[in-house]
């Protein structure tokens, strides 16, 4: 029955099944996961016809090489991405923001992110994956989701179900701008740190480090210094949340971190600019403002907007 | 009962039931998280009961921190259902390979390793809340002389069985994982198995959980 599917030639850095994530299980461990470009990952969907929460592949970095074979169907890839189709008698280079069609033989091969971290390729149909809690997204530490919760591995078949077949080309014209501050709220622990400690989080540069990944993001720059306690009782962490452990060095949590953490909390990511954080590489310079709530929850409400935008444009 | 509510960031509520941490407090906290779920509140995504602490998010499409706030003042608590308690036992296996921490330890608590294993095994623990990683359980209380600080820079890599002693308490790594907790052995004993989608963790809030000391022959003769 499954006669479509992608035959894996090389299966990229970090490439995973990711929707929405899933919900309502923190208190067992089990943090959102899901894509952690949410707008990419929405527009990917919208891109090729589907429901914006169907399953895609997300890939960091290097992405995969991807042989397909069965029925002609339709891609679309978001993010900042470089990838060639190579047809039997030509190579097309692809363009994010716009569906392709495959054909039988077809090689699909996605090079490399510019100057980001993640990319979304959505397919006109559904993967052949299973959902743990309502949701295919892999949480490789845990083992959870599709693929048996693994990263997609060399030579493994992706298996393409319901292709649309009614399928005409989409189009969207966006360019993903880069952000030159990250917006934070203080943390419930602001106060554990001495005013230099604070005057350095809020206007010195910090590097992220080449220890990031879907868990979190480690940064490195002037320490800052803790003058009550290094530890607190552990407690709920959330994504975007900046703890300080005691050499100093902040960690940003991402959609796949702990769930509990002892660590004093300094500040947290505004939900308006996590899509932004997450696709900064390692190397990249890091500078964090700060705003309040009623700035950070107007700020949400436009940057939904700004996507909710984005999506009925296709 | 919760002392005060703050945001953490723009999609939570920070509850905070005092700086205690005890099985009193503790038990108002999974009370609360047990009624707040009952409820099944429209726009909740997420809630995470923890010693002391109650975080509740919610999705800021539907929600904002004033009307989920408003929710949770207004809410009923009732404080009478007995928590359910199981008893569990938990093998461990402190031979050098697994207990990465242990001549740190000694240095932090100068006192021995086999006072340490004597303190430790055999003790009655409490399970205050699970999670960092899927399924980890916190487990107090730690006497006195067995209180030590996390490391100092976080291990990249904590193996998957590993336990770990931290402050009053110890967990178990039910996965490979980041962690600063200092490591004294390893279960072979499965903690969490996600394909249990109705009851995934071995160890809940509220349980009651015993260590006990294996050679390292049991713990490769351990079929799990």
């Amino acid at each position: 029955m499954n006669k479509n599917y992608f035959e894996v030639k090389r299966a990229g850095i970090n490439t995973t099944f990711q929707d929405q994530g899933r919900e309502n299980l923190y208190h067992i461990g089990i943090p959102f996961s899901g894509a952690m470009d949410n707008r990419n990952f929405q527009i990917s969907n919208k891109l090729v016809g589907n429901e914006v929460n169907f399953p895609i592949i997300e890939f960091a970095y290097q992405g995969p090489l991807l042989k397909y074979f069965g029925e002609n169907i339709n891609f679309a890839i978001t993010g900042d991405v470089k990838f060639i189709i190579r047809k039997k008698n030509t190579t097309i280079e692809g363009k994010c923001y716009q569906s392709f069609a495959l054909e039988n033989g077809d090689e699909l091969n996605i090079i490399s992110t510019n100057k980001s971290v993640y990319g979304y390729l959505a397919v006109s149909g559904e993967f052949d994956v299973n959902y743990q809690w309502s949701s295919c997204s892999v949480n490789t530490k845990a083992n959870i989701g599709a693929n048996n919760g693994k990263k997609i591995e060399d030579g493994q078949k992706i298996y393409i179900l319901n292709i649309n077949k009614n399928f005409s080309d989409k189009k969207l014209n966006y360019i993903n701008t880069k952000i030159e501050n990250i917006r934070v709220i203080q943390g419930t622990n602001f106060d554990y740190f001495s005013d230099e400690g604070k005057k350095i989080f809020f206007e010195k540069e910090f590097v992220i480090s080449k220890l990031s990944d879907r868990m979190g993001m480690r940064l490195e720059g002037p320490k800052i210094e803790n003058i009550v306690d290094t530890n607190i009782k552990s407690e709920g962490l959330l994504k975007g949340v900046i703890q300080v452990p005691a050499d100093g060095n902040p960690i940003i949590m991402l959609s796949d971190h702990g769930t509990i953490g002892g660590y004093p909390k300094i500040g947290v990511v505004i939900s308006a600019d996590y899509d932004k954080l997450v696709q900064l590489t390692p190397g990249s310079k890091i500078k964090f403002k700060k705003v309040e709530l009623a700035d950070a929850e107007t700020l949400f409400k436009l940057y939904d907007l700004e996507t909710q935008n984005l999506i009925s444009q296709i | 009962m919760i002392k005060n509510i703050s945001n953490l960031g723009d999609a939570a509520l920070y509850c905070d039931f005092g700086p205690e941490v005890n099985k009193e407090i503790n038990s108002k906290v999974i009370r609360y998280f047990k009624s707040i779920q009952k409820e099944n509140i429209d726009g909740i995504n997420n809630l995470t009961p923890s010693y002391n602490k109650l975080i509740i998010s919610f999705d800021l499409r539907k929600k904002n921190f004033q009307t989920i706030k408003k929710l949770i003042e207004n809410l009923n608590i009732t404080n009478d259902d007995e928590l359910e308690t199981n008893r569990i036992k938990i093998p461990v296996c402190c031979d050098e390979n697994f207990s990465l921490d242990i001549k740190r330890l000694e240095e932090k608590l100068q006192i021995t390793r086999d006072k340490i294993y004597e303190k430790f095994f055999g003790k009655e623990f409490f399970c205050y809340m699970t999670g960092f990683i899927a399924g980890m359980p916190f487990l107090g209380d730690l006497e006195n002389e067995l209180q030590a600080k996390r490391l100092e820079t976080p291990r990249v890599k904590v193996p998957k069985g590993s336990v770990g002693l931290t402050e009053q308490f110890a967990n178990v790594y039910t996965f490979e994982s980041p962690g600063g907790w200092n490591i004294i052995g390893n279960t072979p004993k499965v903690i969490f198995d996600s394909t249990n989608e109705n009851n995934p963790n071995l160890i809940n809030p509220g349980d009651v959980v015993t260590f006990e000391q294996i050679t390292k022959e049991q713990y490769y003769n351990n079929n799990e």
